[in-house]
């Protein structure tokens, strides 16, 4: 039973906020004409979603968000794209035509599925996040999962890392 | 521990941003005084601004009322918004680092699990600042410079986070509070005179850490990204006026943040050893330390950001090549050697 002094109204208000920024920028990734741009939106979209972790006071999920996704992947893909094709303005060629036409059902899918599949999952579960006996947000709990039941889905993950190393040395080596 | 008022949620957080302005603006001020107009001309036997107060001390209030008067340039062809955006985005950077720096028993931003890990993530947000800068200015020089600033970063990011590694084996904690107070409250083989800084065993992370962060703030000798003679100044070439000393304030002021936090790693942060005044734990400690904490930190401070600026000042520029080479095949190895040897030592003794 959720009662009313159970809904967290400035943390309710932070997420619709952080959710509605998020929206907008995952919107202007799809529509804008210029490559940089959409790709600066994204790491809006990011940063939105590390935000999000911090309010579900999952901080070192927040904080790896921002290492591993603003700090590496879109600092990375930056520099590739302003090495290659750093044009600025408008781009025509950027979009392709009629991409809505199958981009939005299969975005509509994709909620539908996630709706149905949290909902499915926690219904009405609640993470305890206040008080002394919560260790909700502690490294040392998430490092004992990691390597002792999850220990074999994390090498499995490491070998997949090694598989694009290799790959990547085998594309960029010419001789 | 109490403190004797109780300060409203509004006002605890009026102050925090005061005390992060503080924190960042003080630092930059004075390293710009202290060591880039005096230092640097002592050492080239001249005596550095003298005119604007006694010794050219208010000479930095001239250069920023110089620099807010400037025209505020945006080049026709720049990507304006982006153009804008970016100083802000090196300078948030910034802010957000000095945001987990312990100052005292309770004179703290914000601690928590995460903390050292939380710092080497934002410090990472300044790269994107800086290509943003180089590209959106339309200018080649910019853009080269904010690429191979780009590079430099992401190169040198790498064994920063691998030297504090043995730190944090040691500390058994990624919490920077944690990390001083058992710095202050361990003692070496019985003998707790001087607490246990982590710089004792942790001596080859040290360096390693401050090389980084010597790339990692583009000081000489890893000035490639700014390189005046071939890159007139790099991804700040295009930029005037008051952008232009947003720019400057967050180099100073990162430099100052960065020593900071190499002191709270392997200084001893703002704590003096507990066994002097008969302390054993955090709540036993008197609350005078959170005046002289802070005291403590940014004598530390000026210690460690006075040897950064020496070492610019004395060494002439690496060629990319030689950067990449050294941060590839010196640093990353040595410090992967040194966090095998830490994690040996702990499970040994």
């Amino acid at each position: 039973m959720m009662l009313a002094s159970d809904i967290q109204v400035a943390q309710n208000i932070g997420f619709g906020i952080i959710a509605a920024v998020m929206v907008l920028a995952a919107i202007r990734v799809v529509t804008s004409k210029n490559v940089v741009h959409a790709a600066l939106s994204l790491i809006a979209v990011m940063a939105g979603a590390a935000a999000q972790y911090l309010l579900l006071s999952a901080e070192f999920v927040a904080v790896t968000q921002v290492l591993v996704y603003i700090g590496a992947v879109m600092v990375l893909f930056l520099f590739g794209v302003m090495l290659t094709r750093a044009k600025l303005g408008k781009d025509v060629d950027l979009d392709n035509k009629g991409a809505w036409a199958y981009g939005a059902p299969i975005a509509l899918l994709m909620l539908g599925v996630m709706v149905y599949v949290l909902t499915k999952g926690f219904k009405d579960t609640k993470i305890s996040v206040s008080g002394k006996g919560s260790n909700v947000g502690q490294n040392s709990l998430l490092s004992d999962k990691i390597f002792s039941s999850y220990a074999l889905p994390f090498w499995a993950l490491s070998f997949v890392l090694l598989a694009a190393v290799i790959g990547a040395i085998v594309l960029a080596r010419k001789d | 521990m109490n403190l004797a008022v109780t300060i409203p949620y509004w006002g605890q957080s009026l102050l925090r941003v005061l005390g992060g302005t503080v924190a960042v603006l003080l630092p930059a001020g004075t390293i710009v005084y202290l060591f880039l107009f005096k230092m640097m001309s002592f050492m080239q036997s001249r005596l550095g601004p003298m005119e604007a107060g006694p010794y050219g001390s208010m000479q930095l209030f001239a250069e920023v009322g110089k620099w807010l008067q400037k025209e505020d340039i945006t080049p026709a062809r720049a990507d304006k918004r982006v153009f804008r955006a970016a100083p802000l985005v090196v300078l948030v950077s910034t802010f957000l680092l000095v945001a987990v720096v312990p100052f005292g028993p309770d004179a703290y931003f914000t601690q928590f699990d995460a903390g050292l890990f939380y710092m080497l993530a934002v410090s990472s947000i300044s790269t994107l600042g800086i290509l943003m800068a180089g590209w959106s200015s339309a200018n080649k020089y910019s853009l080269l410079g904010g690429l191979r600033a780009a590079g430099q970063l992401i190169a040198y990011e790498l064994p920063m986070v691998l030297s504090v590694l043995g730190v944090v084996i040691q500390a058994g904690s990624m919490n920077l509070q944690t990390i001083v107070i058992k710095q202050n409250s361990d003692s070496i083989f019985g003998w707790n005179g001087l607490g246990y800084p982590y710089i004792a065993t942790q001596f080859v992370g040290f360096l390693v850490f401050m090389v980084s962060v010597q790339a990692e703030l583009t000081q000489t000798p890893f000035d490639m990204p700014i390189a005046e003679s071939e890159l007139v100044s790099g991804y700040m070439t295009e930029y005037s006026g008051f952008r232009f000393l947003i720019f400057f304030i967050a180099e100073f002021a990162t430099a100052g943040v960065f020593a900071l936090i190499a002191s709270v790693l392997f200084l001893g942060g703002w704590g003096i050893p507990f066994s002097w005044f008969g302390w054993h734990s955090v709540d036993s400690i008197d609350n005078w330390m959170n005046v002289a904490g802070p005291l403590v930190m940014v004598t530390k401070m000026m210690v460690l950001a006075g040897i950064i600026m020496w070492v610019r000042f004395s060494y002439p520029r690496f060629r990319e090549d030689q950067l990449q080479r050294f941060a590839w095949k010196v640093l990353i190895p040595v410090s992967l050697i040194n966090i095998m040897l830490t994690a040996i030592f702990k499970v040994a003794f």
